[in-house]
């Protein structure tokens, strides 16, 4: 039923109908209301059979997780920023022993200096995991990636990801339809796992392996990413032709037919991207906007497909790579290997800062001029910067950056967003 | 597009009252995007919160900076908090406060600016100093955007029993002292 709710909430509701069995978590800024709401759901009785299990830490969560999912329980969990590294270890013991455990990332910057406000540093961070790593665009479509990430997570035997941008999607409130228990439970069968810790038929999984497999137990890894490249879409076919809407799927052309210029990002930014495109495609410029949605695995071909005849690719990542620059962009140059085209980086939104029409439009203006430098950081603030590297060459100790430069602003409490 | 800021501090229902705005348009079958600014979470300091209105799905994700209207659950706050930063040349103001825009300092405000006692009404109707439902109230009245029957509907769809129905009374009492005022002042 389409009702205007909190996109954590509608997340939680969604979780519960995808009937997991063991729920593990940790609470952590912004990914707190989610769990929050679903451990209301399992005191009430009204998601049953279903254990909350509450953890001391993330390490934990994760933990209980996998114990969890290797017995055969459909199991879920939540997570954001710091609390995503330090389940760091169990993450790739998830997805090396090829557990479908679902959980939800709301993106949050990492620290140092600590920043609680939205980036994707936290699941970036976690690419290489070994964990399918989906991004939702809205609301609606964090919600119905669930529905998909159980299918997807159990038909490969995969653990999946779905992360959708903390504060700005999981604290909006807009309208969704959050899916009925019978759809999911149609889309959706029980679980049936395709191994499984049972004492009846005792085996051992996640011993030591030596030189001579290892190496085909990655491959294999990798072999099942390779395969959900063509079971996402699939499983994103079957959710329309279900539910009568698009989700999901590896990427999202957005008016890139005849562009000249495109723009690729992730996530909840594309909103405001395509309002801004809408608005220059009226003023007769020819700009378009790709949305990756499936970041892990990274879908080459389409990303190709969709970029290969523009003249120019920016790429928008609300990431940063220290010490070379884009991620995101990293993985396009990839896809576009051997094409030649104007190619443009630009880290943006880090830390909560927000993205704004007004921001894009200077931006886009400056790429279609080709006079952007090749690696940006939208909106920043100059002056601030030159002040503290001043301070750098004529102080020998002039004391924390972080301290420095919010000294140097003053109040902040005045500005809006 | 309407754009709507609210401003107030943490404990208020800024917030909240943004969702209930979302959740009354929503109610009239309107597209609405509410949300925080994010982290200020602390009881007394300043938050500020956003609400879309529009006629189409919402998929800008951006801060209000140019907002339609002005909400001020703390009159306070115009000392500390650049409240009017970006207000559209039509647009209206809000403040929740006893004395009047001349008292406050602001009759020089091109904006069509408004006061209503929200924190009494709130205390009055439900027996507690939280101005949220009040203020959104006398919105209705200044703003005609969202029914009053709507914000009553969205209050009680978000609570229940006596909560509910004070602030359903507050919200009210509201709408009709800012209806009044701005008949009154028609006639003048």
């Amino acid at each position: 039923m389409r009702e205007q709710i909190e996109g954590s909430r509608a997340v939680a509701h969604t979780v519960a109908r995808c009937r997991p069995e063991v729920i593990c978590a940790y609470p952590i800024s912004p990914q707190t209301h989610i769990v929050e709401e679903l451990s209301r759901l399992v005191k009430t009785g009204e998601l049953a059979p279903c254990e909350f299990v509450n953890v001391e830490s993330e390490y934990a969560a994760m933990s209980v997780g996998i114990g969890a999912s290797a017995t055969g329980a459909r199991t879920y969990t939540a997570t954001a920023s710091q609390g995503l590294l330090y389940m760091t270890e169990a993450l790739y013991n998830a997805s090396g022993l090829g557990l479908p455990i679902v959980m939800t990332v709301a993106n949050r910057a990492i620290g140092a200096p600590i920043n609680i406000w939205n980036d994707h540093g936290d699941s970036m961070s976690q690419r290489d995991s070994g964990w399918i790593q989906l991004y939702a665009e809205d609301n609606q479509e964090a919600v119905d990636l669930h529905v998909q990430a159980f299918r997807l997570a159990e038909e490969l035997s995969l653990p999946v990801m779905v992360c959708m941008d903390g504060f700005v999607l999981t604290h909006a409130v807009e309208p969704i339809d959050v899916p009925e228990a019978g759809p999911v439970d149609a889309f959706l069968p029980p679980y049936e796992p395709r191994q499984v810790l049972d004492p009846d038929e005792p085996v051992s999984i996640g011993a030591m392996v030596g030189p001579e497999v290892f190496t085909e137990v990655r491959y294999l890894a990798h072999a099942r990413q390779m395969r959900a490249l063509e079971l996402i879409p699939e499983v994103a076919a079957e959710f329309s032709a279900a539910f009568g809407r698009t989700a999901g799927g590896l990427v999202r052309p957005y008016r890139c037919e005849d562009a000249e210029t495109i723009v690729v990002a992730l996530g909840s930014v594309l909103g405001t991207i395509k309002d801004v495109v809408d608005e220059l495609r009226d003023a007769g410029t020819r700009i378009g906007v790709l949305g990756v949605t499936s970041f892990r695995p990274f879908p080459l071909e389409e990303v190709r497909a969709a970029l290969g005849h523009a003249a120019r690719v920016v790429v928008l990542e609300r990431a940063l790579a220290v010490g070379i620059g884009g991620i995101v962009a990293a993985n396009v140059r990839m896809a576009l290997s051997g094409i030649h085209l104007h190619g443009y980086t630009v880290i943006a939104g880090l830390g909560g800062r927000a993205i704004t029409k007004a921001s894009l439009h200077r931006l886009f203006a400056d790429a279609i001029a080709d006079e952007l430098e090749p690696l940006t950081f939208l909106d920043l603030d100059r002056a601030l910067v030159e002040r503290e590297l001043h301070r750098g060459r004529t102080e020998r100790r002039p004391g924390p950056s972080a301290e420095n430069m919010m000294r140097d602003l003053g109040p902040t409490a005045t500005g809006i967003g | 597009m309407y754009a709507v800021r609210i401003h107030g501090r943490g404990g208020q229902g800024v917030v909240t009252a943004a969702e209930l705005l979302s959740v009354a348009a929503f109610g009239e079958g309107r597209h609405a995007q509410a949300f925080p600014t994010f982290g200020s979470e602390r009881t007394g300091a300043p938050v500020a919160a956003f609400c879309r209105i529009g006629d189409r799905p919402i998929r800008a994700r951006e801060p209000v900076t140019e907002p339609d209207a002005v909400l001020v659950q703390d009159a306070t706050l115009l000392h500390q908090v650049a409240v009017f930063a970006g207000l559209r040349e039509h647009g209206c103001v809000l403040i929740n406060s006893t004395r009047d825009a001349g008292a406050l300092g602001l009759a020089g405000l091109s904006a069509r600016l408004v006061t209503v006692p929200a924190t009494d009404l709130a205390q009055r109707h439900l027996g507690r100093p939280l101005p949220n439902a009040a203020l959104l109230g006398g919105f209705c009245a200044l703003s005609g955007q969202v029914a009053i029957a709507s914000l009553c509907a969205a209050i009680r769809a978000r609570f229940s029993g006596r909560v509910a129905e004070g602030n359903a009374a507050a919200a009210t009492a509201a709408y009709e002292k800012v209806r009044d005022g701005l008949l009154e002042a028609a006639d003048a």
